[in-house]
C-alpha cells in the first residue's frame, strides 16, 4: 500500500564492454601458469611413474618376472590379496550401513558418528597400528587372554587385517554419505506407501541409486588396502613369507639393495594405481554423461 | 472411504507441529488442507498416510470408521503423491507405475503381463501413453506429476493424499493441471486430501477447505463459506487481499456485525472489490480520499487511495469500465463507500 512510487529515474545505463576485461589475464601470465602446472605434473607425478617401470625392467623382463614370482614375493602378493578379500567386503557392508543411517535417518549423536568415521583419516597410520599393538599385543590389554588361548593377532594375519580395516574404514562411507544425503528419503517413503518391505526398498530403490558411488568407494578402498604401509608395518612383524604384504616386501627388497627387485614388485602397485585411475575416470565419465 | 483424524498432536523436539487437530473428509470428497508454510498441514498429511506417527496417546486416525493409527503406511492402502514427485529415477515410467504391484507378495501379485497391462491402462488414464519407456529426468514437471499420480493409483488405494501437488510447477501448468485434477477426481471418485499454500487453488477445486495456522485448524467449510464468512482475522487475510481500517472513521460503512464494528479501537476488514467509488464533487455520504496510484494493466483496475482524514491507505479493485466512467487520475479526490465489511473482537493479534 505504497503511494510513494510515482517517478522512475531514467538514468542512462552504461553500455556493456564487448569483452569482460576483468576476467582476462595477460598472455604471459596464462602461459607461465600453464607451464608451471605442467612442469609440476611431469616432475612429481609422471617422472616417478616412469622411473618405477623403467627401473623394474632395467635388468630385462626375465629378471622382472623372477622378482615377482619368487616365493617371498608370491607370499606377499597372496597375503595382500587375502587381506583385501576380507577388508573390502567388511568395509562395504559397514560403509553402506553407516551411510544409510547417516544419510536417511535423524538420530542423536549423528555428528559424532560422522566424526568417528573420519577418525582413521585424521590419525597417522603408524599410530593406528600402534593402537592395535597396545590392545592385542603380548603386553596389551587382551594380550594375556589371547596368549592363554594360543591366539596370535599381532605379528600375524589377523593384526594385518584389523589394521588395514581400520585405515580404510572411511572410504566407502565417505563416498556414500553425501550421495545419500543429496538423494533424500522421498523415494524410500514413496516405496513405503506403495507397500514395499525394507529389504525391497533397499535393493530396488536405494541400492540402484548408489551403485556407482559405491563402486567408486570400493575402488578407492581397495587401492588403499593394497597399498597400506604404515599401520601394517607396525603390526606385521615383517616375517618373510608369512606376514609381509606387497608394500612391506618392497621395503625389504629395497633395504637389501635389491633395487630392481623392489621396483619390480612396486610396479605391481603402480599398475594397480593406474587401473584404479582408469576405472575411476570411467565411472566419472559415465556419471556425467 | 472417509478419513477422520481426532486430536492429533505432534511435537518435533521443542517445536509443536500439530497442537490437537481434528479433520474429517467425507467419502469421495476433494478436501484442501490450506495454510502458510509451517502451519503443520504437511505433517498432518504424512500422519494420515502413516509416514509419521502422532505423539503417543494423543489422537487417532480412522479410515471409514476403522482405527488405522497403528497400521504401517504400506498396509493403509493410501496413494501418496509427494511434492517433488519422488519418482524412482533409475526406473522407466512404466516400471515406476508397476512398482507397487511388483513388490507384492507372490500370492497377491498379478502376473507380469497383467501388471504391464494395468500400468499401460493407468498411463492412458493420466494421458501419458507413449511415454512408458522414458526416464523421470526426461519428463516435464506436469508429466512427472501425473506419473506420480498413476504410480499411486496402481496399488488401488482407498484414499489419495497429495502433498503440494502443484507446488513445483510454473503458473500456467498449475492452472491446467489443477482443473485436470478436479475432473480426474470426479471420474475416479476417490476420497482425496491435498495440501496447498495457494488459496486460489484450494478455493477453486476443493469441495471443502480446511484452513490451518500455527499448528491448529482455523476454519473448515466449503470454499464459499470460508471466503464469505471467515472465522478469524487470519482466515480473512489469508484468503485474499484485504484492507484493515480503523473503525471510527468508517461509520458510513455497513457492517455484518455492527456491534463489533462500532467498538472503539476496533478494526474493520474490507476486501478491495467491496469498495465503491463515487466522484468527489458529486456530494453523497462517501469518505474523501486522494488517489495515490492507479494500476490498470490487467482485467481490473487496482487503485491505492489515501484517506483525507486519517491518512490511512487502502487498496481498491474496480472494473476498468468503472474507472473510465470516473475519469480519475493520480492525486485527485474521490469518495469511497464500503459495501461489505467484517470485523472481529480484538481478542488476539494476527
Amino acid at each position: 500500500m505504497s503511494s510513494a512510487v510515482t517517478t522512475t529515474p531514467f538514468a542512462p545505463r552504461p553500455a556493456p564492454a564487448a569483452v569482460p576485461r576483468a576476467v582476462r589475464d595477460p598472455a604471459w601470465a596464462r602461459w607461465l601458469l600453464t607451464a608451471v602446472a605442467l612442469v609440476f605434473l611431469a616432475g612429481f607425478l609422471l617422472l616417478p611413474l616412469a622411473v618405477v617401470f623403467s627401473e623394474a625392467l632395467a635388468r630385462g623382463l626375465g629378471f622382472f618376472l623372477k622378482a615377482i614370482t619368487e616365493p617371498d614375493a608370491r607370499s606377499a602378493i597372496g597375503l595382500t590379496l587375502l587381506t583385501v578379500a576380507i577388508v573390502v567386503p567388511m568395509n562395504v557392508v559397514f560403509g553402506i550401513a553407516a551411510a544409510w543411517a547417516i544419510g536417511k535417518f535423524k538420530f542423536k549423536g549423528k555428528s559424532l558418528l560422522v566424526t568417528l568415521i573420519d577418525l582413521p583419516f585424521a590419525v597417522s597410520p603408524v599410530i593406528s597400528g600402534l593402537l592395535f599393538v597396545l590392545v592385542f599385543g603380548a603386553q596389551g590389554w587382551f594380550g594375556p587372554w589371547l596368549l592363554a588361548r594360543h591366539l596370535q593377532v599381532i605379528f600375524a594375519v589377523p593384526g594385518i587385517v584389523l589394521a588395514t580395516t581400520f585405515v580404510t574404514f572411511p572410504f566407502v562411507a565417505r563416498e556414500l554419505i553425501p550421495l545419500m544425503q543429496a538423494q533424500g528419503t522421498d523415494e524410500e517413503y514413496s516405496a513405503v506407501t506403495l507397500g514395499a518391505s525394507g529389504w525391497q526398498i533397499f535393493w530396488r530403490v536405494t541400492f540402484p541409486n548408489i551403485r556407482w558411488g559405491l563402486f567408486y568407494g570400493v575402488i578407492l578402498c581397495n587401492a588403499r588396502a593394497m597399498g597400506e604401509f604404515g599401520a601394517v608395518s607396525v603390526v606385521s612383524g615383517h616375517i618373510r613369507g608369512a606376514t609381509n604384504t606387497i608394500p612391506l616386501h618392497v621395503e625389504i627388497l629395497y633395504n637389501d639393495y635389491n633395487i630392481t627387485g623392489a621396483f619390480a614388485v612396486a610396479s605391481l602397485l603402480a599398475l594397480l594405481a593406474l587401473a584404479t585411475l582408469v576405472l575411476k575416470s570411467a565411472i566419472e565419465w559415465r556419471g556425467t554423461r | 472411504m472417509s478419513i477422520e483424524a481426532h486430536g492429533i498432536r505432534k511435537q518435533f523436539g521443542s517445536y509443536t507441529a500439530l497442537a490437537g487437530v481434528d479433520l474429517h473428509a467425507g467419502q469421495g470428497k476433494l478436501v484442501a488442507l490450506l495454510g502458510p508454510s509451517g502451519s503443520g498441514k504437511t505433517t498432518l498429511l504424512r500422519i494420515i498416510a502413516g509416514l509419521e506417527f502422532p505423539d503417543p496417546g494423543s489422537g487417532r486416525i480412522l479410515f471409514h470408521g476403522e482405527d488405522v493409527t497403528d497400521v504401517p503406511a504400506g498396509r493403509r492402502k493410501v496413494g501418496f503423491v509427494f511434492q517433488h514427485y519422488a519418482l524412482f529415477r533409475h526406473m522407466t515410467v512404466l516400471e515406476n507405475i508397476a512398482f507397487g504391484l511388483r513388490v507384492r507378495r507372490r500370492r497377491e501379485r498379478p502376473s507380469a503381463a497383467a501388471i504391464t497391462e494395468r500400468a499401460h491402462r493407468l498411463l492412458e488414464q493420466v494421458q501419458l501413453e507413449g511415454l512408458a519407456g522414458r526416464f523421470p529426468a526426461q519428463l516435464s514437471g506436469g508429466e512427472r506429476q501425473r506419473v506420480a499420480l498413476a504410480r499411486a493409483l496402481a496399488v488401488e488405494p482407498k484414499v489419495l493424499l497429495l502433498d503440494e501437488p502443484f507446488g513445483a510447477l510454473d503458473a500456467r501448468v498449475r492452472k491446467d493441471l489443477r482443473r485436470w485434477l478436479r475432473r480426474f477426481h470426479d471420474e475416479i471418485q476417490l476420497t482425496t486430501i491435498f495440501v496447498t499454500h495457494d488459496q486460489e487453488e484450494a478455493l477453486e477445486i476443493a469441495d471443502e477447505v480446511v484452513i490451518m495456522n500455527k499448528s491448529r485448524v482455523e476454519q473448515v467449510g466449503t470454499p464459499q463459506q470460508v471466503y464469505d464468512r471467515p472465522a478469524s482475522p487470519f482466515v480473512y487475510q489469508f484468503l485474499g487481499n484485504v484492507n484493515v481500517l480503523r473503525a471510527p472513521a468508517l461509520a458510513a460503512g455497513r457492517s455484518r456485525r455492527p456491534a463489533a464494528a462500532a467498538a472503539p479501537e476496533g478494526q474493520v476488514y474490507v476486501r478491495p472489490h467491496d469498495i465503491e467509488l463515487t466522484p468527489h464533487d458529486g456530494g453523497g455520504d462517501g469518505i474523501s480520499a486522494i488517489v495515490r496510484h492507479i494500476h490498470a494493466a490487467g482485467p481490473h483496475a487496482h487503485l491505492v487511495l489515501e484517506q483525507v482524514q486519517t491518512r490511512e491507505h487502502l487498496e481498491v479493485d474496480i472494473s476498468r469500465a468503472e474507472l473510465a466512467a470516473l475519469n480519475l487520475s493520480v492525486n485527485e479526490l474521490v469518495r469511497f463507500r464500503l459495501r461489505q465489511t467484517h470485523s472481529f473482537e480484538e481478542d488476539y493479534a494476527i
